[in-house]
């Protein structure tokens, strides 16, 4: 074992003066003096005598440092300025959904040893990690029906982006298709991934598919962008079959506890935001992307891959793999250029479906659609209101409303209420998303205001 | 060491959770059912949902038990070359968990997430200021990501000014995600030779220049350079790439040599991404999340991805904002009043805009917020002059261990380092036929993590070691003491050091079988 | 292991047996130790038609992934399937049970612009260097 030296006594302490020191930098002036004379050097800045002198030392118009109490003060104070779901009742869905966070979550998942380590190229001392990797894989695999997973992306959008770009690599073509009705941001991502590579992208209209053979994939969304979910699934995934093009479908990790997984409707890849599986909302990140494909595709998918495997003395354990398909190796002609991902949210993910299991994953399933179908019924009854009703929907859906959604949104503030979306075309729309954190008292509070906002006419 | 009291039919670690799986039990406890007619149509309902099924006991134990097989920062040291392993303070934690960010849901209007929205700006203002440029984007959800951001960006200049620029030229040196983003974003890239002091080779890259002529649309360089050094030319450097109608693009990734003692900018750079899960302290978390802004010049910010945070009444990408609006809005970061209040002019502060020539959007919504408020916090509780000491330990440390190495490792570069030592093992290879993989697995029987090894490509058995500023002397000695004891066991013991790591969890695992024959679920 | 003499090399270390007007090509014994164990070969099919030193196809190992390049133009006849499952032949007997492709060759005399066994080693000598930094 290494030998140190005893250390200082107490006593010993330096004065607190001009050399105070900072908790994040242990280096004394002490310990200056005699790294400086092993090394050989006078001073710190002959370390940087590379930099041009009269570059060095600039200005830094940055406000001088908050001792710790005042950090958390001010943070504290930051964070109160904003209206949360924490102190109104939130009906807000629209790609970032409020689900009930198991209590043993945050204290298993925020445990140094997850939190603070590092990717885990060293499997040695790095199985948490990777067992966890692999257990997520197999997680996501039995949620999407699909045959292999990765280790996550940055989020649910670009995991989509990047599942089109996979299904070009696939077939060798340069066109998309993907439907009007998935989330206008994560369209607006999947354009910018394209574009880079000079991939066209046609965004069709939802139920009037027109897959042809120059088409690498189309790509919809379950539930979409509005909430609803399609019966007529299978018939588009054959669509794009018959004109060799991939089928991709992006579904909400939640809504799987209820319904027919992507793989029973001709899905090739399955992507999905994983914030549903109880991340916090945090305004929209970090969350996680799920990725999944058919075994065929495996050499094309993307991202950081967990394989089971054993040590010298036979021990189980699992390593990185496949990683010639990453940066790090092939370089220019990697499958992307993903190195970080989500690794921490993606763990969380995970947890969270441990601590459900698949009857908890299902009841909460059921209660945000139980909840979301009540509050529709309540408010249909509202005279003024119209809710969209003419597909099926999980949690989401859309109401037409007497005045402009904007004008509704004040009014329910006032409420201490966070209303939903506004989606207006030429008429008021609003979408709303109830799931189980809203009781019954939100949504008595909820249909109370819009009657009000009506009768105030 | 190893346990030899743990029986030898011992085949795992520890179960998988479908190994845990029983029928019948729960982890935690919820509602009851919704009344049948509020429940979906049979049809579109799943019959089989095969998730494991277990008690609140076992998902705890299994966790905590995994955990235990980990390293971390908290619990060892990770000198890894260009990863920037540094203390994550407890304190950044608590501020990216309080409900008031946590809660804020993305889609809400600016005016409801005031106090979001100003962190957003500051931060966005800060990282420029240490970059020396105009303005910053928080959008990109990692290193990578803002690699791509930076690109598009450049892309998206050029071809406004009339040039379709195709080529992207990189330094033999290059992160493998340079040539990968490059190519990602529709650019062929061209490698350049660095001079055997390390360097750019100026009369390389004139050559480079040449040839491909009008389609150089830029040069991606890391400064500090990935090998560890201030590339002395920089100066040459950026007067050739602009003379020659490109732009210069800076990784920076090795942000923790330089901030404060230079700003970037100076340098040259018209774009930097920053990686704030290595510089700016963002926990790793295994693998992320972190985060990659890009900070650009005024006449780039047009460009910037969406969406972008301003002073409300700024349309013009924010780089241009009057000081005085933006003094108004510190002062409310300052006070941090309760706007739920019907106080109207803080609430309105702030906006969330698309630049006016954005090249889009990179993911679903602002950024890995919560990422940024932890960096946020951790440069608030530096200041200026912390984040100068921080540089300052960080190249002082890299240098100690440097002096403490350079007679038992070979150093291919014989100068002062920045803030992390390139070695080579290459003597320990022609020697005892030791190889710089097996080196880092011995460190692990020492307890420290392995150093970056085999990066970057262009030096034989690389082993990169960055301390950064968080270890202290004593670690810095307890680590390097272990580097030579095992320089030492090359000679006297090389079957050991070989067959390491001994005390680990696993001995060393078998790639080969994974890959070829993958199990990738259970 | 000795270089055969009984065929030729290419410098992107590939060897080339010669049997009537067939050929059967392999890496070399040099190839294989320096990508490390051979984890997955991806060949052209059976009918494809190869250039002379252009891409035919790929190789990794668990750390790397070189191109393969053809040492003479042809047409593919047959592919090593017994790669499918064990790649690693392609490491303990790289220049017998470890081979990739066999062709038809069409031009004999593109042998001509391949090494023979000792030009190949003097080559690889000359590939290592006496510098910690590669070229």
């Amino acid at each position: 074992m290494i030998e140190t030296e005893p250390a200082p006594s107490m006593s010993d302490h330096p004065p607190i003066g001009d050399d105070a020191l900072h908790p994040y930098i242990p280096l004394t002036p002490d310990d200056r003096a005699a790294m400086l004379a092993t090394i050989g050097v006078a001073d710190t800045d002959a370390l940087f005598a590379d930099i041009p002198a009269h570059l060095r030392n600039p200005d830094l118009d940055l406000p001088p440092a908050l001792p710790e109490p005042a950090l958390v003060a001010h943070m504290r104070a930051l964070a109160a300025a904003n209206v949360t779901a924490e102190t109104h009742a939130c009906f807000l869905g629209a790609g970032a959904y409020r689900h009930y966070r198991p209590a043993l979550v945050d204290p298993l998942v925020m445990r140094g040893e997850y939190l603070t380590s590092y990717t885990p190229y060293q499997p040695e001392v790095s199985q948490g990690t990777l067992q966890t990797i692999f257990e997520f894989q197999s997680l996501v695999c039995a949620l999407t029906g699909m045959d292999v997973a990765n280790a996550g992306m940055y989020d649910g959008a670009t995991a989509l982006a990047e599942a089109c770009l996979m299904a070009c690599a696939v077939t060798g073509r340069r066109r998309i298709a993907i439907s009007d009705r998935v989330h206008p941001h994560w369209i607006a991502v999947v354009r910018n991934y394209a574009h880079g590579r000079d991939i066209a992208v046609d965004v069709q209209p939802h139920a009037e598919f027109a897959v042809t053979a120059e088409h690498a994939c189309l790509a919809v969304q379950q539930p979409d962008f509005l909430g609803r979910v399609s019966t007529s699934a299978q018939s588009w995934a054959d669509a794009a079959h018959d004109a060799g093009a991939l089928f991709v479908a992006a579904a909400d990790p939640v809504s799987l506890g209820l319904y027919r997984p992507p793989s029973d409707y001709g899905a090739d890849i399955v992507v999905g935001e994983g914030q549903s599986l109880g991340v916090p909302l945090s305004f929209g990140g970090p969350y996680v992307g799920l990725f999944a494909c058919r075994d065929k595709y495996i050499r094309q998918m993307p991202g950081r891959i967990v394989g089971e495997t054993t040590d010298l003395d036979g021990r189980r354990g699992y390593v990185l793999t496949l990683q010639t398909r990453e940066q790090h190796i092939r370089r220019e002609r990697a499958t992307s250029n993903i190195c970080t991902s989500q690794q921490l949210i993606a763990l969380s993910t995970a947890v969270y479906l441990a601590a459900l299991g698949p009857h908890g994953l299902r009841r909460v399933a059921e209660l945000s659609y139980a909840r979301a179908h009540d509050l529709a019924r309540r408010i249909a009854s509202i005279p003024g209101y119209t809710v969209e009703d003419d597909e099926p929907w999980f949690c989401e859906f859309v109401v037409r409303t007497p005045r402009p959604v904007d004008e509704i949104n004040r009014a329910l503030l006032e409420h201490n209420i966070i209303g939903g979306l506004d989606v207006s075309d030429v008429r008021n729309r609003m979408l709303l998303c109830a799931t189980e954190m809203n009781s019954d008292d939100e949504l008595d509070r909820l249909v109370g205001a819009l009657s009000e906002v009506e009768a105030s006419r | 060491m190893t346990d030899d009291r743990r029986p030898a039919t011992a085949p795992r670690l520890e179960p998988t959770l479908a190994e845990l799986h029983r029928p019948g039990r729960i982890a935690t406890s919820l509602p009851d059912a919704p009344p049948a007619d509020l429940r979906p149509p049979a049809s579109l309902t799943r019959t089989d949902l095969p998730l494991p099924e277990l008690s609140q006991l076992d998902v705890v134990r299994h966790y905590t038990r995994l955990s235990q097989l980990n390293w971390s920062i908290d619990t060892h040291m990770y000198p890894l070359g260009s990863c920037t392993m540094k203390l994550n303070p407890k304190v950044d934690d608590l501020a990216a968990s309080l409900p008031g960010f946590a809660e804020a849901h993305p889609m809400q209007p600016a005016e409801q997430v005031p106090g979001a929205l100003a962190l957003m700006y500051e931060l966005q203002r800060t990282l420029a200021e240490i970059s020396g440029l105009d303005d910053a984007s928080l959008a990109p959800l990692a290193g990578a990501q803002g690699e791509l951001a930076g690109v598009l960006v450049i892309k998206a200049y050029l071809e406004s000014i009339g040039e379709r620029r195709t080529t992207i030229v990189v330094p033999d040196s290059a992160h493998g995600t340079n040539p990968a983003t490059a190519s990602m974003a529709g650019f062929d890239v061209v490698a350049v030779k660095p001079q055997p002091d390390g360097d750019m080779d100026l009369e390389e890259l004139r050559k480079a220049l040449e040839e491909h002529g009008p389609t150089v649309a830029a040069l991606m360089i890391t400064q500090p350079s990935t090998l560890g050094l201030f590339d002395r030319n920089i100066l040459q450097i950026s007067e050739m790439v602009h003379a020659h109608g490109a732009l210069m693009y800076g990784d920076g990734a090795n942000l923790n040599a330089i901030a404060g003692q230079v700003k970037p900018g100076d340098l040259g750079f018209d774009v930097l991404h920053i990686n704030l899960h290595k510089t700016f302290s963002q926990p790793h978390g295994g693998g992320g999340p972190g985060a990659g802004p890009i900070a650009v010049r005024a006449f780039l910010a047009p460009f910037l991805p969406s969406p972008h945070v301003v002073l409300n009444g700024d349309s013009s990408g924010g780089a241009s904002a009057p000081r005085d609006a933006a003094e108004a809005g510190s002062s409310m970061l300052e006070a941090g009043r309760d706007t739920r209040s019907s106080v109207q002019h803080p609430a309105s502060t702030f906006a969330l805009i698309d630049p006016p020539r954005s090249i889009g959007r990179l993911g679903a919504h602002a950024g890995n917020f919560g990422v940024l408020v932890r960096a946020y916090a951790y440069i608030r509780a530096l200041g200026p002059d912390g984040v100068r000491a921080m540089s300052e330990a960080a190249v002082l440390n890299a240098n100690y261990v440097q002096a403490r190495l350079r007679e038992a490792y070979e150093l291919p570069h014989d100068r002062i380092c920045m803030h992390e030592t390139l070695f080579s093992a290459r003597r320990q290879k022609a020697r005892n036929n030791i190889k710089a993989l097996d080196i880092a697995k011995r460190l692990i029987d020492y307890g420290f993590h392995p150093p970056t090894m085999y990066f970057p490509l262009v030096v034989e058995e690389a082993l990169l070691v960055e301390p950064t500023e968080s270890e202290s002397k004593e670690t810095l000695d307890a680590f390097c003491d272990a580097m030579l004891a095992i320089a030492a066991e090359c000679d006297s013991d090389p079957d050991l050091v070989r067959g390491a790591p001994h005390g680990a969890p696993l001995r060393r695992l078998d790639e080969a079988t994974a890959a070829r024959k993958p199990k990738l679920r259970w | 292991m000795t270089t055969p003499n009984d065929r030729r090399y290419s410098k992107e270390h590939e060897w080339l047996l010669l049997t009537g007007d067939t050929a059967r090509i392999g890496i070399t014994d040099y190839a294989q130790d320096q990508l490390g164990d051979i984890v997955y070969v991806d060949l052209p099919e059976a009918g494809a038609q190869l250039t002379q030193f252009e891409k035919m196809g790929e190789i990794e190992s668990v750390k790397a992934v070189s191109e393969l390049y053809a040492p003479a133009s042809g047409e593919v006849i047959r592919t090593n399937d017994a790669l499918v499952e064990k790649p690693e032949l392609v490491n303990s007997d790289p220049y017998g049970d470890g081979w990739l492709v066999e062709i038809r060759i069409a031009d004999t005399s593109q042998l001509d612009a391949l090494l023979t066994a000792e030009d190949y080693d003097a080559f690889t000598a000359s590939e290592q260097t006496d510098e910690a930094i590669r070229p």
